[in-house]
Parts: structure tokens; sequence; C-alpha cells
């Protein structure tokens, strides 16, 4: 390899290394430690497949369990499919904001930045009230999560995802803060990378959630895989 | 500190970084930017939609209706993936795709290992019934 | 007001936990306040409990592994005496008691001592092996470890607080459920189980990104040591595998606190989707744990040898397809729950395929040492004495994968001869052979090898002694976790077996001595050219121990084996030093205390939850997300080690280096 190729990236990591040639393929090898960014948003993306791994556990469980009602209500009894519907469009236009934000800290506009995530927020809010409400309107007639294995599996999964988008609303609250407080430093641009990387993945488990537990499981019995 | 060639969070405005590529020919406007989300966001409305009037109408064969929900959900997810988690081909790109891979691999050995493996095991088991009245 | 904890919790009645208790509790004050008296508390926290250097946090966790050690080897002698005692007889350990012990010691063995041992390992060593300053996200790193060292406190508080769980390291329900095991002990489990598994889980993270993205410049992914490639897959199986246990014992927890019904016997619960789930985590563990070993055993036979690697890219290969195929065998651990002919015959036959790749490593190592130069340092001792144990263990466990001989094992003695014959012979030989082999690097001088060398023969001699009788009564037909039993048959091998963990514990009181006498000598025993054992890679090429910055400047890799190259070249051209290179200012990540702050909540909010103490659970978690704000308000991450300093500290450490090699010329 010439000594040309091996020059060292620029110091974004602040490795010490000399010379300011822009790096090369990173994860190679060729350029060094890939640039901090890069870093940080690979090791997110990391954590969000660990995290589909789980849900996928839970999704397991939800697939087995899901015959076993103990002589009570089913999915086909239970499930709204207009509220699905309501839940669906509040979380998929939140990601909307949320890529909109991303472009406005591109930006560098505070505006556009905290209005953009405030309709997030507010988007993940209603979903969540949503859900809430669902939630409590089953434990009252008698389908709650003590009812039998399938209502804990679908109170497990549902309410997992659920929790994760709560976690994410504190999230964004505080990046909120963050951007207000300190403007667009970058670790709170990596920070909020992290945050967006976040929310979009908790559309896509909501994409497996309303088809495979909604939409098919609702499904009259013969129709069923 | 490296003021000026920081790379942005999310975004390919500006001087924006995929490592490797050519900086001036591959740079996106604003404009670009907001009209990549919204096609994502067309596209991912269109096949939710798709998928809850599939299930309302009986268009789809019967039996087939889980799948093609499935089809859809997965259709949906790439394009998740593309628009918003921002997939390439870039060749920076390629651990994320990997790890991509690897992930799926997993989610399939468990939910489908489990499916076929609990499927079995209950088939042999002896029902509740009768196990309850072996215990007395 | 305080839940359910009352002063019963605390076992006056029970002489033995209550004397081990009290004996700990009292260690653990006279540590502490020799500590304080010492002065040491500042050292401490600024350069151990703060530190985001992945040196030190790997030191820790190892030394977390050598305490656990002791811990669950005393649970181990327990379990010998009272089997080799309890022929007619009801031996000295109650039921509860007994059962108790066996739970705590696998528990202990594989999550707070296995499993610290090799991420200690790794963490020390892959940033110096890929030619870097520390790993991806250093502070994570921190959390990470704190974490783990919190389960390990709430799995030990038991013995003080309360009990533990009698449900075996694995809870299988419906025993530990709520209706079956009413006490706290499988909350302890569960709590602490889960809390080490999410500081395990950022462990996963930070190594994948750090050898993915991060090494020297011209290192690519075929100039890596191969320690380095089985670090990245046994990290890729904690990323895959530790999600699964997660939401595993989730689901028990929800079972046990909010009277869900997932595996219950009642309304539909299922508990055999338990055993599923858990070994879909349980087998890809046991391969997070021995693909590092291999690793270590890659980097000391080269070494030893005086050879590269043989094979290194079939290495590479069977290292990433063991970590693919491991996902695929799971079921093999309950061949007897009736899943079927067709279903065990897949999952036996995927088994015995997983030995292949092993068995190529196997061959590659001996290959390696045939036609080398064999220094029989007690490294490669281990290593040696590894490749005998192993094998054997990798044997009776592809018998045990064939369903018919199964269903007539499982679950005996030969099971657990089996699992202890792979796991000390494979995992804890390799963190005994990496911990010789870096401790010169970690301390800057080396172990007294007369000691390690009879350190090593008692561990060898009496990991027979004590597990072939268990083969043998497994055979036999005896089953595990026996309190007592009355088969005449059986008892002479486990009088046997018995000797064997005495002599196992020769073992460990030698590898005791040998730390203190070394330490004691230490100036005797400097490592001051850095290389103590003629090293290959890039790690040996740093001062003993190294920097906080590891390296003044990231090497150049060119070829692969980059310091063993470097050093033939210079032998050839006969020079001792190489030129200085062109130093500049470095920037280190700062330490923090988020890591131990955030643990201590972790610790009060897991406590809590076992005890049911609602409102200080809910501090606890708000407390948490308090230091993580706090912790993200920071606006200083970084210090500058200004050029001069480098080049200071780089100057001294290669005079060092330099006369101590001129020394060894003359």
């Amino acid at each position: 390899m010439s000594t040309e190729a091996l020059r060292a990236p620029p110091d974004s990591s602040h490795l010490g290394h000399h010379a300011a040639a822009p790096p090369l393929v990173t994860g190679h090898g060729a350029g060094g430690p890939a640039p901090k960014r890069i870093v940080v948003g690979y090791g997110f993306w990391i954590f969000l497949l660990s995290d589909v791994i789980m849900f996928s556990a839970f999704f397991a469980a939800y697939a087995v369990l899901f015959k076993n009602t103990a002589g009570g209500p089913t999915a086909e009894q239970l499930f709204d499919l207009r509220n699905t519907a309501a839940e669906t469009a509040c979380l998929l236009a939140s990601t909307f904001t949320c890529a909109m934000a991303s472009l406005a800290v591109g930006e560098r506009n505070q505006k556009w930045t905290q209005l953009s995530l405030l309709a997030t927020g507010v988007l993940g809010v209603t979903f969540i009230t949503l859900e809430i409400r669902e939630f409590a309107s089953l434990i009252s007639r008698g389908a709650g999560p003590s009812r039998s294995a399938f209502l804990s599996s679908f109170f497990t999964l549902v309410g997992c995802h659920g929790v994760h988008v709560t976690a994410g609303l504190l999230w964004l609250g505080t990046m909120m803060a963050q951007f207000y407080a300190k403007g667009f430093r970058r670790d709170i641009r990596h920070r909020f990378l992290c945050f967006s990387l976040f929310w979009h993945a908790l559309d896509i488990i909501w994409v497996g959630i309303f088809s495979l537990v909604y939409l098919v499981g609702t499904l009259p019995r013969e129709l069923l895989p | 500190m490296s003021g000026e060639h920081e790379f942005d969070a999310g975004s390919n405005v500006g001087e924006d970084r995929l490592p490797g590529a050519e900086s001036a020919a591959e740079e996106r406007t604003l404009g670009q930017e907001v009209r990549g989300y919204a096609l994502g966001l067309a596209l991912a409305v269109g096949l939710t939609a798709a998928s809850f009037w599939v299930r309302g109408t009986d268009l789809v064969y019967g039996p087939g209706l889980a799948l093609a929900l499935l089809v859809l959900a997965v259709a949906q997810m790439g394009i998740h993936l593309i628009f918003f988690l921002h997939i390439t081909t870039a060749p920076d790109n390629e651990n994320n795709i990997l790890a991509l891979a690897f992930g799926v691999l997993i989610v399939c050995l468990i939910v489908f290992g489990s499916l076929w493996v609990m499927e079995h095991l209950n088939h042999n088991m002896v029902p509740m019934q009768e196990l309850m009245q072996m215990q007395r | 007001m305080f839940g359910n904890l009352t002063w019963h919790a605390i076992p006056f009645d029970q002489p033995i936990p209550l004397a081990a208790g009290a004996f700990v509790v009292l260690a653990i004050f006279g540590v502490l306040i020799w500590v304080w008296a010492k002065g040491y508390i500042p050292y401490l926290w600024r350069e151990w409990i703060t530190s985001v250097d992945h040196k030190h946090i790997g030191i820790m966790y190892c030394v977390l592994a050598l305490v656990m050690l002791l811990r669950g080897f005393i649970d181990a002698l327990m379990m010998r005496s009272q089997q080799a005692l309890a022929f007619h007889a009801a031996g000295y350990l109650p039921p509860e008691h007994y059962d108790q012990i066996f739970s705590a010691h696998g528990t202990i063995m594989i999550f707070f001592v296995a499993m610290p041992f090799v991420i200690g390992l790794m963490n020390f060593a892959v940033p110096l092996q890929l030619g870097v300053r520390d790993v991806a996200f250093p502070t994570l790193n921190s959390v990470g470890f704190w974490l783990t060292a919190v389960g390990a406190l709430l799995v030990n508080l038991s013995l003080v607080v309360g009990e533990f769980a009698r449900t075996g390291w694995l809870p299988y329900p419906p025993l530990s459920e709520l209706a079956y095991s009413p006490g706290v002990g499988v909350d302890y489990y569960l709590w602490g189980i889960q809390i080490s598994g999410i500081g395990t889980l950022m462990t996963g993270i930070n190594l994948v990104t750090t050898i993915l993205k991060m090494r020297a410049p011209g290192m690519s992914y075929m100039r890596m040591p191969v320690f380095c490639w089985t670090s990245l897959a046994s990290n890729l199986l904690i990323v895959a595998a530790f999600p699964v246990l997660t939401a595993t014992l989730a689901m028990l927890l929800l079972d046990r606190y909010l009277g869900f019904h997932f595996f219950t016997n009642t309304a539909g619960g299922n508990a055999m989707m338990f055993m599923n789930l858990i070994w879909a985590w349980g087998h890809p563990e046991v391969y997070i744990l021995v693909l590092p070993a291999f690793g270590v055993f890659s980097e000391v036979v080269a070494t030893f040898s005086g050879k590269p690697l043989f094979g290194y890219r079939s290495m590479v290969i069977a290292t990433m397809a063991i970590c693919i195929l491991s996902f695929t065998v799971w079921l093999h651990h309950f061949f007897t729950m009736g899943a079927g002919a067709d279903v065990n015959a897949i999952f036996g036959i995927a088994s015995m395929l997983i030995a292949i790749p092993t068995g190529v490593k196997i061959y590659n190592w001996l290959f390696t040492m045939y036609g080398g130069r064999v220094r029989f340092s007690s490294p490669m001792l281990w290593a040696i004495g590894f490749m005998v144990t192993f094998v054997i263990g990798g044997m009776t466990g592809v018998l045990l994968a064939s369903p018919p001989a199964d269903f007539v094992l499982h679950n005996s003695l030969f099971l657990v001869a089996h699992f202890h014959n792979v796991i000390i012979g494979g995992v804890i030989f390799g963190a005994f052979a990496g911990y010789t082999f870096w401790f010169p690097k970690a301390f800057g001088f080396t172990l007294d090898e007369r000691l390690g060398k009879a350190a090593f023969w008692c561990w060898f001699v009496g990991f027979y002694v004590t597990f072939v009788p268990l083969y043998v009564v497994g055979l036999e037909g005896m089953t595990r976790r026996m309190q007592h039993y009355d088969r005449p048959e059986w008892h002479p091998w486990l009088l046997v077996s018995g000797l064997g963990a005495l002599i196992i514990l020769c073992g460990i009181a030698l590898q005791v001595a040998q730390l203190a006498i070394s330490i004691r000598s230490r100036e005797r025993r400097r490592d001051l050219t850095g290389d103590p054992w003629d090293g290959r890679s890039l790690e040996w090429a740093t001062p003993s121990p190294p920097p906080e910055f590891n390296f003044a400047v990231l090497p150049n890799v060119t070829h692969d084996e980059t310091y063993w190259s470097v050093k033939q070249s210079a032998r050839e051209q006969m020079r001792l030093v190489l030129p200085e290179p062109h130093y500049e200012a470095i920037e280190m990540p700062r330490n923090s205390p988020v890591g131990f702050v955030t643990a201590f909540f972790a610790a009060v909010t897991g406590f809590s939850l076992i005890w049911h103490i609602w409102w200080l659970v809910v501090l606890g978690l708000i407390c948490a997300y308090i230091t993580f704000v706090v912790f993200a308000w920071r606006d200083v991450a970084e210090f500058e080690i200004p050029a001069e300093e480098v080049a200071r500290i780089d100057r001294a450490n290669r005079q060092v280096r330099a006369d101590a090699l001129r020394e060894l010329a003359l």
C-alpha cells in the first residue's frame, strides 16, 4: 500500500495522528479510525438491531401464545382497527416531522428545529394517549393481561413498544432543551442523530405490530396461518 | 476542534459526509432532501393504506391474506430503512447492511424457529385436562 | 414503608449463611476502612472508579471475575463435599440450602466469573491490538462495568438479606413462578441478571463498533489479530443473544409481579416456551464465553511456538461459522422435552456440525506448534492443557448431541461433567492463559513462573480427578443436583470427585500466592522492554503498562503481524530503536462518575423491586434519569494532552526500552 493511501484522516476523533487528508473508506482499515459521527451512528445502529431482536422474542412469544385465550376473548373480538389506523397515522406523521427536524438541525435553524420536534412530540403523545385508552378499555372489559396467556403477550409486546415510545418522548424533550440551551454543538447533533434513528426504528417496529398483531391477528380463524 | 469539516446529524445537506464520496457532485439541496422524505412518507402511507384496505375487502384470496399483509409490512419496513434510516449501497454503509442482514437472520431463526419448535412440543404434549387428572 | 423487608430477612436461624455473610461483611468493611485509612480513596476514585480507560476497566472486570471465582468455588466445594458425605445420610446441607448453593454456583460462575473474565480480557487487549487509543464509547464502557458489578452485588447480597433462588442457574417455570417460589430468591436472580445483562449488551455494542470502525491505519480485516476476530464474533453474539435473555426474564418477571400468564400452569401459559427462549440465548452464551478463549489460544500458541498462526483465513472462516451456527442448535438442551424425532434429528445434526469449525481450529493450533520452537511457559501450558481437555469435552458433547444418547444422559452428572469439561477446559483455561499472558502488559511486571506452573498442574490434574468420576456416575444413572442418594456404587466415585475439588483448591491457593508474591517482588521482575514474551501483535509495541493514550502516534500497519515484522526488520537492520515520530497533541475522554452513580441507583432500584419497596423504585428510576441528564449536560467531554507532554512520556518510555534492549543484546 502506498504511503499516500495511508495518510491519516482528519482528526475528528482527536487521535493525535498527523496529516489532514480526508478518510478513505471507513471500516476497511485503510484510513484509520472512522470519524466520530460514523462511529456514533454505527454504534447506535447496532443497539437498534439488538432492540429489534428483543422485540422479536416478544413477537415469538405472542405468536406461540396467540391461540391460548383460556376461554377468554380473542383478538378478533377485542381490537378496534380504527384506533389502530389512528395510531399508525400519528406515528407515521411523527416520523416525517422528525425527518424535518433533522433537516432543520442541518440548516442550524433553531425555530424550525424546535417546531418540528414539538410536532413530533405532540404526535407521539397522541399515540401514547390512544394506546393507553385502548389498554384501559381492554382492562375494564375484563380483558387485562392476567386474563390469559394471549392477552399477557399482547400487552407485553404492544406495551413494550409503548414504553420505548415514552422513553423516546423523554429523550425528545431533553433534546429540545439541549438545542435550546446549547445550540447546535457537534456532540448534541450526534445525540440527535441517535434519537432520530431510534424514532424511525420505533415506527418500523410499529409496522410489524399493526400488520401482524392487529391486521393479521383479527382475521377470522380459518384465514390465520 | 475541526469545525469546518464536521458532519451533520442525519442530514445530507451541505458538506455532509459519506466519507469516500466526492463531496461536490453528490451534495444534495434542502429541497431535494425534503422531496426525498416526502416520497418516503407517501410510499409508507400508500403501503399502510393498502394493508388496511386489503384487510377490509376480499380482493386478495382469503388464505393468502396473511401472507399479503406480511409482504406489505416487509415492503414498508424497507421503505423506512431506505428513506428515513438512509441505508444505501455506499461503501461506508457495508457494515450497516451486513449487520442488518445478521439481525434479520437472527430474527427469523428466533421467530420461525420458536414457532416450529413450540408447535411440535405442543402437539406432543398431554392435554392439560388429562395432565391434571394424572396428578390426582 | 420497607415493603416486604423485615429483620427476618437476615438468616439468624441458619448458621452457615449467617457465618459466611458475617465474614464477608466484616471483610468488606475491613478492606474499606484500610483503604480509607491509607488515604487511597482519592486515588481509587480518580484512577479506577471514574476511569473510562479500557485498560483500567478491563482490569476491574478481571478483578471482579477472580473475586467471584472464590465465591463460586466455595459453593462448588460445598456441593462436592455434600455429595461425598450424603450416602444414606443427610449430609450437612439441608435441601432448601443445598438448592440455593447449586443455583448460586452456576449463576455466579457463568454470569460473574466467566463473562467478566472474557469481557475484561477483550476490553484490555482489543484496542491495543488494533492500534487505537480506546474503545468506541469509553464512558459507556464504564457504565457497562458498574452495572455488571451491581448484578454481582445483588446476587451476593441474597446471602445476607433474604435468600437466593432454588431453581438452578436457569429458573425454569413453573417452579420459578410465584406460586411455587413465593420468596425473594428468584427475584434476586432476575433483577441481578437483568441489570448486569444491560451492562453486557453495552459491552457488545462497544466492541463491535470498535473492531469494525476503529483500527489503526492500514489494518484491514485480514490484518487483525485472530483475538480481534474472535472478539468480534463473540460480541456480535452478545448483541444478538442478550436481548432474548432480557425479554425472556422480563416475561418471567411480569408473571411474578403483575400476574401475567406467559409460563404459568393456568390461563393458557406455556412453561415449555421459557425453555425454548432461554436456550435460544443460552447456547450462543456459551460461544460468547469460549470464542474469546479460542482467540487467546491463537495468540498464545503462535507466540510461544515462534511461528505465525497456521491457517489464518481458515481460522477467520471457522470463527464466523461458529458465530452463525451457534444460533441453530439450541434445542439440544431440551431433546427430552418432547419435540419429536424430526425436530430432534435436525437439531442433533446441527449440533454435530458445529464441532467441525472447532476441529479446524484445533488442527490449526497443532500445525502452528509443529515445526516451531515451542516454549513451555505457563500461558503455553494452559493452552496445551486446553487442547487436550477441550477436545475430550467436545467429544462428549458430540455424544450428547445424539438424541437417543441424550435421552439416557440428559440432566445426569454426565451432562454436568461435559459442560464443566468444556467451560473449565475451554473458558477458564483460556482466561488463565490470557491473565498470565497479558499481566505484564497491564501491570509492568511478570508473574512468578514456578508458582504459575504449579497452579496449572493442580488445576489440570484436579479437573480430571473431579470430573472423570462424574462422567462415570452419570453413565451409572445419577441425576444432577441430588442432595442425597443411596446407591452404593456411586459413593466411591463421589469421594474421589470431592478429593479432586481439593486439588483444584490447591491450584487456586497457588494462584493467590503467585499474585501476592509477585506483587511483593515486583521490582525484581519489571518488564522494561514491554515485550516479555517476544510477542507478535501490536500490544507488545507499547510500554508495560502502556501510557493512557496507548500509542503516542497511531501505527501505520503494512503487514499482518505488524509488530513481529517491525521487530524482524529491526533485527535484520541491527537497529534497537526506530526513529522518533512527530508528536502531536492528543485528546482523551474525560473520566466520569456517571457509570458508578448510575449503577448505584440501579442497585437501589433493583433492591427495592426485590423487596417491593415501591416508592424507592420510583425514586431510584428518577435519580437514574437525572444522572443521565446531568451527564448529558456537560460541556467538556475531553481533555488535551499537549504535544510536549506526549513527547516527554514517550521519550522516557523509549529510553527505558532502549536501555533494556541494549542490556539484553549484550
